[in-house]
């Protein structure tokens, strides 16, 4: 069957949104969106609801009959009704887990890196090693209600008895879900296979309890997949069966319904596989922060729980400290005054900043958040740890060692960023800006937003599984991700290495497609923006002989680069980058860079 | 005419208030409706199931796991005391034995031949639930606790720290401008709730502290302070939980910031009543604000009925404060919501309200409007 018509909904916590794509001119496109308020909590207790309004506004917009009564058409019958039906969920609060492995850097992370793949919210890591006594492991247990729990532990044959020690902490603290009083708490066992019919005996009867392969089976090998896939069933079967509405919204859809993350990363996972590119992609929202990233083709998802814009905006100050808030604010605020002013963000999230200083405020707090949700990506997305590593005589002197991350900035292809400050900021440069200062790429690094939000639906329509849609509805996913779902800024080109103050560390001639050309010599520390079109662009990149463009210090590269509405952006600033601690140099530095890409209004024109 | 949702703050002069008094797990309810309540009075009761202690048998005793259960001399189910046996190994010909002696008074839960440790469990913990204000009992939720109901003036505050506490009400200050300042606190306020007008400073939150005073109702606070109030910095707004003698409420946000006149007035006008506050904040979905309930007495209730509360949100004429900076803490009156986009001075597009404030008309996002909920 040829797909012509797709209505993907996302039920988020607060907004529902549809979109619908229509192939035209035998091009897959998104066409119209709609948006509604969730109606997962009272007086309305029914999430379909809001998927209804959500869908009733995509109908007047395309003067389109999709409804019929209260329920969905499909498939399209002429110009009436959709071919199918998709759906996103992160309503409710997301899934959440715990999970529980034996030693917390090897089966516990595993079991960590399969949740959080799988979409979910980790509340917390057990481990036998954690330091925690069992009363306090069980009382945690107890006061969490998570809504599904994974167990993992030993490798297959191993010993038996720290698994059974776990399993025998959770029957003693015998959790309860936290949604729903009649149904059992599901719990997943993906650990030493020789310990199965123990884990049965000790939780079998007061859990629902599901066996799948051991998560690690050999200590050099992580299988996530099984465990993962799991997750996703029982979020399915159990989780969302407790939600209201949802019973209804699954009979809708014509797959599978994911949860958020779960769709955007499964999304990620298959462009790096497809193009075969490194990506990072970023959702910063206002409780939390997720980090995506493909490296070496593995993939890595990490959600840091209390990174966000609005309702944890204090915790982004407390963690990364105020004086790393404060180096990015381009102008002269009394220490109190800018904490109870981040302090007022929090108990109103939903205020929006009016002048250009709340705004300087707020993205001085997105920057920092971003840095911090990375560096905690960074930590997590690593090689495996505990792993023997056979060594050469020529590897003596590498320092090289199990458990190192994954994330190699230089190897970066693609960084994507979503969520309202990033998507919503007024001007393009800024949400550029704010994902070089955070991010800090290397080399060549191509940059772009999701305008919407659209990656949660492109994830679920990616990852239909009946064979007469599959490739259809992979290959629409692919084409509006590129042409509607992303808008490319253009591409931040930033030499390595370290050299003196006003050193030039970058010669770089660009020639366009009409054979204009751009000269520019960048110094160190320089910020330099030109205008350039997303389209390809021939490049000709010589670093000074101390520094790294992406082949090695000194040499020079000659490739393809794109620009977008941003432009091209050559940072001559060193990693981290380094701002001036006196206040006057300070301000001078954020002047500088903020003109040279066009960051933000002169304040007195505007006035 | 048009309208906006925008959250807003209650201050009524009269409500029915309810109140959900719930124990954490099923027990026993000891109120019937219509009972009349005190704060006090307990509603209902239970036991928590006590703590766990895990005791590794097999190690202690260097024996296999799968000899545990032969070793031990009690079974499951099994009460125990401190300090009493519970397993011995049989020695060599009789001598050398060790043994293991239960550390807790409770009950032996299992025995796993797998592990080798045993599970104990303490005793039960006894819980109660108070009514928490003056007023009926509206309904029994079985098994779990009563909805308490009250007629009452009802106030809610935009953050707090502490949880439930209750006493006398004491105007403290002359007007809502005023500071609440260490000099006008003493010996005598210990145990009532006092209010102050703009702002209370760390040193005036320590001496009410000091002085064992049950709550402060004030304007502003300063959000860099609470770190040494609370040993660590506020990083989410989810409060309650802190064990603090003097619970504190903020009517209108961090900095120093006047009361809004109708919390105020209205605080003044029921001086001296015995209320029940609580500083409990969370703001998530499902929003928790701080409050402050003053019940009233029969002849005090007015023959008007009861506020309910307005889902419509703002519209042309509301009364509203505004709540980001620029124009932080002013209040006014809608005069329109036009519907289309504007361009704010950081280049953000947002409706806005066109607001009147003192003699001029300002326009401000929706967004940072918030209604104040009057009767």
């Amino acid at each position: 069957m040829e797909l012509r018509s797709i209505l993907a909904t996302d039920c988020g916590s607060t907004t529902t949104k549809a979109i619908l794509i229509q192939k035209i001119d035998g091009e897959y496109r998104l066409s119209y969106r709609g948006e509604a308020p969730t109606t997962v909590e009272a007086p309305f207790e029914d999430v379909t609801r809001g998927v209804l309004n959500a869908v009733m506004e995509v109908e007047e917009l395309a003067s389109r009959k999709i409804l019929k009564g209260d329920e969905i058409m499909t498939p399209q019958n002429g110009e009436e009704g959709v071919d199918i039906y998709i759906s996103t969920s992160s309503a409710g609060g997301g899934l959440q887990m715990m999970v529980a492995g034996v030693v917390k850097s090897m089966s516990g992370e595993s079991a960590e890196r399969a949740a959080l793949g799988a979409g979910s919210i980790v509340m917390d890591v057990m481990a036998s090693n954690d330091g925690r006594l069992p009363h306090e492991k069980i009382k945690r247990i107890r006061d969490l209600r998570p809504d599904m729990i994974l167990l993992s532990g030993g490798i297959d044959g191993g010993t038996v008895s720290h698994v059974v020690e776990l399993a025998e902490i959770l029957h003693a603290a015998n959790p309860k879900p936290r949604l729903g009083q009649n149904y059992k708490l599901p719990v997943i066992y993906a650990g030493n296979n020789k310990a199965q019919d123990q884990i049965r005996d000790t939780l079998g009867e007061m859990v629902d309890l599901d066996i799948t392969e051991n998560i690690r089976p050999v200590l050099e090998r992580e299988n996530l997949e099984p465990s993962r896939d799991k997750i996703h069933d029982l979020f399915m079967e159990h989780v969302m069966q407790q939600a209201p509405g949802y019973k209804k919204l699954m009979s809708w859809t014509d797959a599978p319904i994911m949860p958020t993350p779960g769709a955007v990363g499964s999304l990620i996972e298959m462009i790096a596989e497809k193009e075969k590119i490194t990506v990072v992609g970023v959702d910063i929202g206002g409780a939390t922060t997720d980090i995506f990233s493909v490296f070496q083709g593995k993939f890595n998802r990490t959600v840091s729980a209390n990174l966000g814009m609005s309702y944890s905006i204090c915790n982004v100050l407390a963690e990364s400290g105020l004086d790393n808030v404060l180096r990015w604010v381009p102008f002269d605020i009394d220490r109190k005054e800018l904490t109870n002013r981040i302090g007022n963000k929090m108990i109103r999230p939903t205020t929006v900043p009016q002048s250009l200083e709340e705004l300087f405020i707020e993205q001085a707090i997105a920057r920092e958040a971003l840095r911090l949700s990375f560096k905690q990506h960074k930590e997590f997305a690593t090689s495996l740890k505990g792993v023997q590593k056979e060594r050469t005589i020529s590897d003596a002197f590498d320092q090289s060692s199990s458990g190192e991350s994954l994330v190699n900035m230089m190897e970066l292809d693609l960084l994507v960023g979503s969520g309202g400050v990033l998507s919503h900021a007024p001007r393009r440069e800024q949400s550029a800006r704010m994902l070089i200062d955070s991010f800090m790429p290397e080399g060549i690094t191509q940059l772009a937003v999701d305008s919407i939000f659209m990656m949660p639906q492109l994830g679920v329509l990616a990852n239909i599984e009946k064979e007469e849609l599959a490739a259809d509805a992979r290959a629409a996913a692919l084409e509006v991700f590129h042409k509607d779902c992303l808008i490319h800024l253009g591409t931040c080109i930033a030499p390595i290495g370290n050299v003196k103050k006003d050193t030039l560390v970058l010669t770089a001639e660009f020639t366009f497609s009409d054979g204009k050309k751009v000269y520019h010599e960048l110094k160190k520390d320089e910020l330099f923006r030109f205008e350039a079109p997303y389209e390809p662009i021939s490049a000709v990149l010589k670093p000074d002989k101390k520094m790294d463009i992406g082949s090695g210090k000194g040499e020079p590269i000659e490739t393809t680069v794109h620009g977008g509405v941003v432009g091209l952006i050559l940072d001559g600033r060193s990693r981290p980058i380094s701002i001036p601690t006196a206040s006057d140099d300070r301000l001078a530095a954020l002047k500088n860079w903020s003109e040279a890409v066009n960051e933000y209004p002169n304040k007195n024109n505007n006035k | 005419m048009a309208h906006a949702y925008t959250p807003g703050l209650k201050v009524l002069h009269h409500a029915k208030v309810e109140k959900n008094r719930r124990l954490p797990i099923k027990g026993e309810i000891t109120k019937q409706v219509g009972d009349l309540l005190k704060p006090e009075d307990v509603v209902a009761k239970t036991d928590l199931p006590g703590n766990v202690q895990m005791l590794k048998v097999a190690n202690v005793l260097n024996i296999g796991p799968a000899d545990v259960p032969d070793v031990m001399l009690v079974g499951e189910g099994d009460k125990v005391n401190k300090g009493q046996m519970i397993a011995e190994t049989e020695g060599f010909f009789g001598f050398f034995k060790s043994n293991v002696k239960s550390p807790i008074d409770g009950t032996v839960e299992s025995i796993s031949d797998v592990t080798g440790q045993i599970v104990m469990r303490e005793a039960p913990i006894p819980v109660e639930v108070d009514a928490y204000m003056s007023g009926t009992v509206k309904e029994i939720i079985p098994d779990e606790g009563v909805i308490v109901e009250a007629e009452a003036a009802f106030i809610q505050g935009i953050f707090g720290i502490g949880g439930e506490s209750r006493g006398t009400m004491e105007i403290l200050v002359d007007n809502r401008e005023q500071e609440l300042t260490t000099d006008l606190l003493n010996e005598s306020h210990k145990g009532k709730i006092v209010v102050g007008g703009s702002f209370v400073n760390l040193e005036t939150y320590k001496k009410a502290l000091s002085l064992q005073i049950a709550g402060i109702v004030v304007g502003g606070f300063n959000y860099y302070d609470l770190e040494e109030i609370l040993g660590y910095t506020l990083g989410v707004a989810i409060t309650g939980s802190e064990d603090l003698v003097t619970s504190l409420i903020v009517t209108e946000g961090f900095g120093n910031i006047r009361m809004g006149s109708r919390t105020f007035d209205l605080l003044n006008k029921e001086n001296g009543k015995f209320v029940s506050i609580n500083g409990a904040t969370q703001i998530r979905a499902g929003v928790i604000r701080p409050e402050i309930v003053i019940p009233l007495q029969e002849s005090e209730i007015p023959d008007t009925s009861a506020h309910k509360s307005d889902d419509r949100g703002i519209g042309e004429g509301s009364l509203v404060r505004i709540i980001r900076a620029p124009y932080f803490g002013k209040m006014g009156e809608v005069v329109s919501l036009p519907p289309e986009l504007q361009q704010m001075e950081s280049e953000t597009m947002v409706r806005v309200a066109e607001v009147k404030i003192d003699s001029g008309v300002l326009n401000i996002p929706r967004a940072n409007l918030e209604m104040v909920e009057t009767d």
